[in-house]
């Protein structure tokens, strides 16, 4: 461990705002580029899907 | 087809349906071990990794730009050229791989420019300066910008693909220029830490969980650019027998 306390590691030398500020954007960008999509591929399948019901009914 | 040179898997690559089914197999996998060395490499650059004898403990952003800055010009580099096979070859899948890359590139170099601005503010005492490895990489972000502005506003498929396909193919100037950009002009900029054919001018301890986030990051990006890809498959290949098998039951 580079650091004594969870304190100190929090802290991280006077430098915290810098490097917990990197690294939460860091984490949101991530996190939004798998979110958004997962979301987009439900909601393509789900259309799709009812796209093919509607035409084998009319078939 | 055109000639016979090529490899088989070339040829898979260019259909929709085994891409798609060969993606559905990776993604479990790049998920996994993406996933865990993203763990291992954050808590051990975070946590582990020795101090910075000058820069003290402002220097473990590195942790994060150095793999978001790789990966930004790694997708550029595979953006320009899976839209020069599609050019060439009229490949749709390649097409579709440049297309689900670009947004993704787009916030690599957004999170590559933050972090840095982020990192410079206390060790060069500013967020940002007109500096040719900045500029080079904001050029980067406005030509990913560039490619998805074209991508939404032509209406044709096609030739938005073959548009967006010249454009990042001339861009492209501007992966040397980021790569010398701290050897060519004189520079607040560091080196890069990575060289093939140097050893790293850092200590193991330090430049090891780098290369695990690269890595993980390679991993977690690739992951994103599956399941885009795959959303784009199916919906540019909504007509096609396969698909409506596969949603249809």
């Amino acid at each position: 461990m580079a650091f004594e306390t969870f304190a100190d590691f929090l802290n991280m030398g006077g430098h915290g705002l810098y490097v917990w500020l990197s690294y939460g954007l860091g984490l949101l960008t991530i996190a939004l580029c798998l979110y958004l999509p997962i979301i987009q591929g439900r909601e393509t399948r789900r259309s799709l899907r009812r796209r093919i019901q509607r035409e084998s009914v009319k078939s | 087809m055109a000639s016979s040179w090529l490899p088989r898997w070339f040829y898979q690559l260019a259909s929709p349906r085994w891409c798609y089914s060969i993606t559905g197999k990776l993604i479990p996998w790049f998920a996994a071990i993406g996933g865990l060395l993203f763990v291992i490499g954050l808590v051990w650059g975070l946590a582990f990794a020795p101090s910075d004898y000058q820069q003290g403990n402002s220097f473990r952003i590195i942790y994060l730009h150095v793999p978001t800055a790789i990966l930004a010009q790694s997708f550029y580099m595979l953006m320009a050229i899976a839209g020069a096979i599609g050019l060439i070859w009229k490949m749709k899948v390649a097409d579709m791989v440049a297309k689900s890359v670009a947004p993704l590139g787009a916030a690599l170099a957004v999170l590559a420019l933050a972090t840095g601005a982020i990192w410079g503010k206390p060790t060069w005492g500013s967020w940002w300066v007109w500096d040719a490895r900045l500029t080079s990489m904001l050029v980067l972000l406005f030509l990913y910008l560039g490619v998805m502005a074209l991508n939404s506003a032509i209406e044709s498929e096609t030739t938005a693909a073959k548009s967006t396909a010249v454009l990042a193919l001339v861009g492209l100037v501007n992966i040397p220029i980021i790569k010398y950009s701290v050897e060519w002009w004189n520079t607040l900029h560091q080196p890069a830490t990575f060289k093939i054919t140097e050893k790293p001018a850092m200590p193991a301890e330090m430049w090891m969980p780098l290369l695990v986030m690269v890595i993980a990051l390679y991993l977690v990006f690739g992951l994103a650019m599956m399941l885009r890809l795959r959303n784009e498959i199916l919906t540019r290949e909504r007509r096609a027998g396969w698909v409506k098998e596969l949603l249809g039951s």
